[in-house]
């Protein structure tokens, strides 16, 4: 992979950029020229959980992923917003290698857990998703009871020895995820006969059952109502505390509403990244602020 | 003869399927939107009316002309004929009917029915001239009808397709009726079996010889209608062969659906269907002449006593038809298990083979016992390889080495050749179709409740 410049501020042809990086939310010079798709913004951060530099994605002959390169901070919830098609939940899936059960799609760059490169041949894809677990679009709960949808990774992971701590890590997870007090009297009840909202709890408790590192999640809310996407919300919000999360989402509200850093995609180009606040009130790209101001997307 | 009739009534109302959309146009002007239905449901409502009630008509008479013109020549026939018993009018009307249409007569035939004869060739030209006349007159009739029908305001369009929904709900009935109609006979032959032997004797007996006397001092002919070995023969190779389709079907379901690249699997599976292609009765003498000497060769070598017609045999080539059926449904449940419950296990660290036991044959499973049951009542129903590979001794034996014989094949050697239809023997035949015909029921009941409910799941 090319080195890829951390700080991408290069003017190109009369484009004005900022001077400084992310430092200045309030510079008024942005890039207006639309074919300019390095990155802007700063991709590091002080304390990485993940880094990814040079990332490419191709489904078969289509490159749906760009060099992409960005840091994912511990313990911050990261959003990535852009149109549809544009990359973002492939890149997302890039983060556990779920991409690998896409029949023809290839990942190629650099994607680091810990310092630890994750497309490595020695790095076993099981524990890694035990490492970096993932919450779907739809929610996807097993057609097994409640209990057992929570106890499913744990029990394939070892993590437990008997039954009684199986139970304490069931209701915990069930519990840290906000659902205990719904489901508490009928957890032997299967899990798709709960409420949509109550069903990607489910889906965020199962994930957490098996305690891992990062969490990311792939639109979670966008199959629900604003009730139950409220308290899914509310639930990021105190998972952050513990775990680091990626989400990507359609609504720009939502990633105002509970992320620290956002990315912006767009046709398989990482556009922008920086500060929540700066992208939605001082875009430095053409492209992120058409976007986020609803002209297209 | 009544073949051209036909033809010239279904030229007929085709010209008037045109006729009448000409005249939807002409009555609707220059604007077709006038018109309550499109110009071709006029044209379609002409022709049914042209064509249905002389169809019908046509049906009516060519059914019941024959037998009324037989009746118009008995009634003409000279007194010392008419007055003969019932065998010999019948006989002689035959003749007349051979004369008539130009066949070989068993004897020189007399003046009387030589007359006779002429008599009833005349009537059928009469009769023949009429229907004509009648058919005719009758689709010109209707089609004068729809011409003067079609306005712009006509319904066309529901008239059409109240006749399509009538000849639909005419088809889906004759399905039914039939069933009900082999239901009803084979129930009633039953119970005329069931006065011979006592159903108790039939259901518990371990005898199997249904060979009975036909004269009193005849050996070899004790009448023993235990179904009981036959039963047990039925589920002994059926066992066998389900013992050889499940693991295998299943097996090979599982490589197709999760394992084996989308390019192996589109030219695996259709393979695998190809042995449910095959017919029976190759499968039969494959038993046969290859598997069943071989078993016995094999069981030689070990210093077994294998019978040359072996359930073993059987089974083994019956569990090999029936794979298909197994594989290829399970394989059809299990991909129907949805993408995102796959997703949602490797995406908590399972393996796949954690994904496959702990998700995808949990939420599979109805389907995938619905399929077997559906294996098991084509088992128990398949006649020919066993006909060919298990032989014919009513043995009442779980040994798999020897020959055992099954309710179908018995149902086979019961009613083939001559055989009289109201001995205990033959009626015998009904009495084990109704047993197989019930227990084929509950088992493709069982296996439809079953899938149903799998579909229920995910929708």
């Amino acid at each position: 992979m090319s080195t890829t410049p951390l700080e991408i501020n290069t003017p190109l042809d009369g484009a004005t950029t900022s001077s400084r990086a992310s430092g200045n939310p309030l510079s008024s010079t942005q890039i207006t020229d639309y074919d300019h798709r390095q990155t802007v913004g700063k991709i590091t951060v002080d304390n990485p959980k993940m880094t990814c530099r040079g990332v490419n994605v191709y489904y078969g002959a289509k490159q749906a992923l760009k060099n992409v390169s960005l840091d994912i901070g511990a313990n911050e919830v990261i959003a990535f917003i852009g149109p549809s098609g544009c990359g973002k939940s492939t890149f997302l899936r890039c983060l556990n290698r779920m991409n690998d059960t896409i029949p023809g799609c290839r990942v190629a760059g650099e994607i680091r857990l810990d310092q630890e490169d994750i497309y490595d041949r020695s790095l076993d894809v099981v524990q890694l998703r035990a490492r970096v677990g993932m919450v779907f679009q739809k929610p996807n709960p097993f057609p097994k009871s409640i209990y057992e949808n929570v106890a499913y990774g744990p029990r394939i992971h070892g993590m437990v020895q008997n039954k009684a701590e199986l139970d304490a890590l069931v209701i915990a997870s069930l519990e840290r995820a906000g659902l205990l007090k719904e489901v508490e009297k009928r957890l032997e009840e299967p899990g798709t006969g709960l409420s949509g909202g109550q069903q990607q709890r489910l889906c965020i408790a199962r994930a957490i059952a098996v305690n891992p590192e990062v969490i990311l999640m792939d639109e979670p809310c966008s199959a629900l109502d604003p009730i139950a996407t409220a308290k899914i919300e509310e639930l990021i919000d105190e998972l952050r505390e513990n775990y680091t999360i990626v989400i990507v989402t359609h609504s720009m509200q939502q990633a105002a509403r509970v992320s620290q850093r956002t990315a912006y995609f767009h046709l398989g180009d990482l556009i922008e990244i920086g500060e929540t606040d700066q992208i939605f009130t001082n875009p430095r790209h053409k492209l992120t602020e058409d976007y986020i101001t609803g002209r297209f997307g | 003869m009544s073949f051209y009739l036909f033809l010239t009534l279904l030229l007929l109302s085709s010209g008037c399927y045109y006729l009448g959309r000409r005249r939807a146009f002409t009555v609707a002007g220059d604007h077709v939107r006038n018109l309550h239905s499109l110009p071709s449901y006029y044209g379609a409502y002409t022709a049914l009316w042209c064509g249905l009630p002389a169809l019908l008509v046509f049906a009516a008479w060519t059914a019941l002309q024959p037998s009324i013109i037989l009746e118009l020549v008995t009634n003409a026939l000279p007194p010392e004929l008419r007055t003969l018993p019932p065998g010999r009018l019948d006989l002689v009307l035959n003749d007349i009917k051979n004369l008539v249409n130009g066949n070989i007569v068993s004897s020189a035939p007399d003046p009387a029915i030589l007359a006779a004869a002429d008599h009833y060739r005349n009537l059928q030209l009469i009769g023949n001239a009429a229907l004509w006349i009648a058919v005719m007159s009758l689709a010109i009739a209707g089609a004068a009808h729809a011409w003067r029908a079609i306005s712009p305001k006509l319904r066309a369009r529901n008239r059409v397709e109240q006749v399509v929904n009538l000849f639909l709900v005419i088809s889906s009935t004759i399905a039914i009726f039939t069933t009900v109609g082999i239901i009803l006979s084979v129930l009633f032959e039953s119970i005329l079996f069931f006065g011979k032997v006592p159903i108790s004797d039939f259901l518990l007996g371990l005898q199997w010889s249904p060979q009975t006397a036909l004269r009193a001092d005849q050996a070899g002919s004790s009448g023993a209608f235990g179904a009981v070995p036959l039963f047990a023969g039925t589920l002994l190779i059926s066992g066998i062969a389900m013992l050889v389709a499940v693991p295998i079907g299943l097996m090979s379901a599982l490589y197709l659906s999760e394992y084996a690249t989308p390019k192996f699997r589109a030219t695996a599976k259709p393979a695998l269907e190809v042995l449910a292609g095959i017919p029976t009765v190759v499968y039969g003498f494959f038993a046969a002449l290859t598997v069943a000497p071989l078993l016995r060769d094999i069981g030689t070598a070990l210093g077994l006593q294998v019978a040359s017609e072996s359930a073993l045999a059987a089974g083994l080539v019956m569990g090999i038809m029936i794979i298909p059926f197994v594989s290829s449904l399970s394989d059809d449940v299990i991909n129907a298990v949805p993408q995102s419950m796959r997703d949602g296990s490797y995406a908590l660290g399972a393996t796949k083979s954690e994904t496959i036991k702990r998700v995808l044959l949990p939420a599979a499973l109805p389907g995938i016992v619905g399929s077997i049951l559906l294996a098991v009542s084509r088992a128990i129903g398949e006649t020919m390889i066993v006909v060919m590979a298990a032989g014919l001794s009513a043995n009442l034996t779980a040994n798999p080495l020897q020959a055992v014989t099954t309710v179908t094949v018995q149902i086979v050697t019961l009613l083939t050749g001559d055989q009289e239809f109201d001995s205990a023997k033959t009626l015998a035949a009904f009495a084990l179709g109704m047993v197989l015909f019930v227990v084929t029921l509950i088992l493709n009941i069982i296996a439809l409740h079953v899938v149903r409910k799998y579909r229920e799941q995910y929708e």
